[in-house]
């Protein structure tokens, strides 16, 4: 067990990922001799060769494009765009080619690809580096989107989405890049879909992804003050999400809440809303209520982006009115 | 025009891959008609030669991607056409098991990685191919077909940029017919080919799409650089679309009596006159023509055979089963 910066994690998960399968190679815009725009591919380019790590032109489509390309001719890319606002460009392969080659081509094969790319706000990144768009890839059939909130999870599942089949988009979070947390000498791969209880709770079921997990555990840990219970479930993973923990914890809770930094409207709390209301609706004790981003872009100023994101008081807030 | 010193065999061959194209294409073309075929169906009457020559310089390794003119470079890659008809039938035993239709005929373990919708999408998938072969490092290459339409298209330019720099096998194989859609490319395109591939410095040769000495030619040299030097190439190919963009279109924007004018220039046609030339018989392209057109049909028999799917398979595949999974 060593302290580990989520950043280094990301770094290790691709070093053993490549030392343990040959067929492994990473594309992306200033990964090889500038180590990433993050630094998440540092050192690599020297450890593996240019055979391996590619520094490619600015060309977020043709990037994408090639990752499917090379993944149906043998190879297990794993593709960094820089910021997940440019993922954009990537669309119609991400959407019309990667989620669809194995339906469309009545499973002749798969497409074992892994986009990284990191969302989120707190950096003054403004309206075009910002953004949560997670949701979008949550709704095409054949991603899987994962989401990793912890030191663990940035190794653990970025290993299980290399050794998936098919494509699977690892949405890492610019906030949490520098942050420390454990990292065991032999982490275990985590199953794709699969939540985890961060803390146990008895009265409000809290499910939440990505940064927002320790704002919540915070807001949690406040609530235990004011003697509110709160159970704490980070998804992990938003498609395949892992709806059957949700229901356990709203079995046990009969009050729940959803926590994202992506815009509330038509987002994963949505869908996690609607799934609860039909199959939970026995269960429920209270309105189901979404604390997430406000309609707007991601502004710059800190004052306004501080204002943007979902934030302590207002989980605090929500908690407590789910409570009344 | 050169007939160079193409061995006759060879030719045969392409002439043989053009026949069957040819006769898919007509029984395609009649059974939509016949309100058989579901969705959208784009002919390649008129192109056949093209992916027939290529397809002669191919290995089993070499990698092919398409467009949604895509029958002719799937047959030609050796696709089996009793599961063709089926998939673009809609029949359980299709390629794809009827998910995909026309636009998506596939055949992964024949390296041909799908025809597609979307205009120009065949282009990174290919290069991304050609990196894979690469470093696998026995000669292999990637073909893209794509038409003077796709040239417009963004992705064309950053695949041309990274095919070159990174010295790829993509062989860039463009079939001009003069038409995007439905509109014609002069309106559409600032650049020609030829000055597009020089602003990368990416070889390019031409040939006449539609006469299969000369296509031989052009893509044996082409094809014979690629694989000593590992290199991308542009091959241009002219060529004639006497259908509509697809079937069903009026074709009321071309101009009267173009059609007539470019069934002049039939591939067939003239691929018959240089197997005279080269003197073959009569006899062996009259048996040929009987031999295809009769496989032809017992393969379009035993498609319209075959199952419907079964709708209980909707959601087969969306992911690849767990029991499969690697590592």
């Amino acid at each position: 067990m060593a302290e580990t910066r989520y950043v280094r994690a990301v770094n290790r998960a691709l070093v053993d990922a490549m030392k343990a399968d040959p067929s492994v190679i990473l594309l992306g815009e200033d990964i090889a001799n500038a180590g990433g725009s993050f630094k998440a591919t540092r050192d690599l380019l020297q450890e593996f060769g240019p055979e391996r790590v590619y520094d490619t032109p600015i060309a977020e489509a043709a990037i994408t494009g090639m990752a499917i390309g090379a993944a149906l001719s043998g190879l297990r890319p794993v593709a960094e765009i820089m910021f997940m606002d440019f993922i954009t460009l990537s669309m119609d392969m991400l959407v019309n080619q990667a989620a669809k080659a194995r339906y469309m081509f009545g499973g002749q094969g798969s497409v074992p690809m892994v986009l990284r790319t990191p969302h989120g706000g707190s950096l003054s990144g403004g309206p075009q580096h910002s953004q949560c768009l997670e949701a979008w890839f949550a709704h095409v059939p054949g991603l899987k989107v994962v989401v990793p909130a912890t030191v663990e999870d940035a190794y653990g599942l970025l290993r299980a989405a290399i050794n998936d089949p098919d494509p699977v988009i690892v949405v890492e979070n610019k906030a949490l890049y520098a942050m420390k947390g454990d990292l065991p000498d032999n982490p275990a791969t985590p199953l794709i879909g699969e939540a985890a209880v961060r803390r146990e709770g008895a009265d409000v079921t809290l499910v939440t992804y990505g940064a927002m997990l320790w704002t919540s555990l915070k807001a949690a840990e406040a609530a235990a003050g004011d003697g509110g219970s709160v159970e704490v479930i980070d998804l992990r993973s938003i498609q395949p999400w892992d709806e059957e923990a949700v229901l356990r914890s709203l079995q046990k809770t009969h009050r729940l809440m959803i926590v994202h930094e992506a815009v509330e409207a038509f987002g994963v709390g949505a869908e996690i809303a609607a799934r609860m209301a039909d199959i939970g609706f026995d269960e429920l004790d209270a309105p189901i209520i979404r604390v997430a981003a406000p309609f707007s872009p991601v502004p710059f100023s800190p004052a306004l982006e501080g204002e943007w994101r979902p934030s302590e008081p207002k989980i605090l807030a929500a908690i407590s009115r789910l409570m009344a | 025009m050169s007939n160079g010193n193409a061995p006759v065999e060879e030719l045969k061959n392409i002439y043989r891959r053009a026949v069957v194209i040819r006769e898919a294409e007509k029984t395609l073309q009649q059974l939509f008609v016949d309100g058989k075929v579901p969705g959208f169906l784009h002919l390649t009457i008129g192109q056949e030669a093209v992916a027939s020559a290529v397809s002669e310089f191919l290995t089993p390794g070499d990698t092919v991607s398409s467009n949604h003119r895509g029958h002719g470079h799937t047959l030609a890659k050796g696709v089996d056409l009793t599961p063709f008809f089926a998939e673009i039938l809609g029949r359980a035993t299709g390629l794809c098991g009827g998910r995909g239709g026309s636009m998506h005929v596939a055949d992964l373990n024949l390296g041909m990685l799908g025809a597609n919708g979307i205009v120009g999408a065949g282009v990174p998938i290919t290069t991304g191919s050609a990196l894979a072969l690469k470093l696998r490092g026995q000669g292999e290459i990637a073909v893209v077909y794509f038409g003077d339409g796709a040239v417009a298209e963004g992705l064309m330019h950053e695949c041309l940029n990274i095919a070159k720099l990174w010295s790829l096998p993509v062989l860039f194989c463009c079939e001009n017919n003069g038409w995007s859609e439905f509109s014609p490319t002069e309106n559409q395109l600032a650049v020609k080919l030829a000055d597009l591939a020089g602003a990368f410095s990416i070889d390019y040769r031409e040939a006449d799409g539609n006469d299969i000495a000369d296509m031989h030619e052009a893509v044996a040299e082409v094809i014979g650089r690629m694989r000593r030097e590992c290199i991308p190439y542009v091959l241009e190919c002219h060529t004639t679309r006497v259908r509509g963009h697809f079937e069903g279109d009026k074709q009321d924007y071309r101009p009267e009596g173009q059609v007539d004018e470019l069934s002049k220039r039939d591939p067939l046609t003239i691929a018959r006159q240089r197997l005279a030339d080269f003197g073959v018989a009569g006899e062996w392209v009259d048996a040929t023509d009987a031999e295809v057109r009769a496989a032809n049909d017992a393969a379009l028999e035993a498609a319209l055979a075959a199952p419907l799917p079964d709708p209980a398979t909707l959601l087969v595949d969306v992911y690849t089963p767990k029991d499969t999974c690697h590592g």
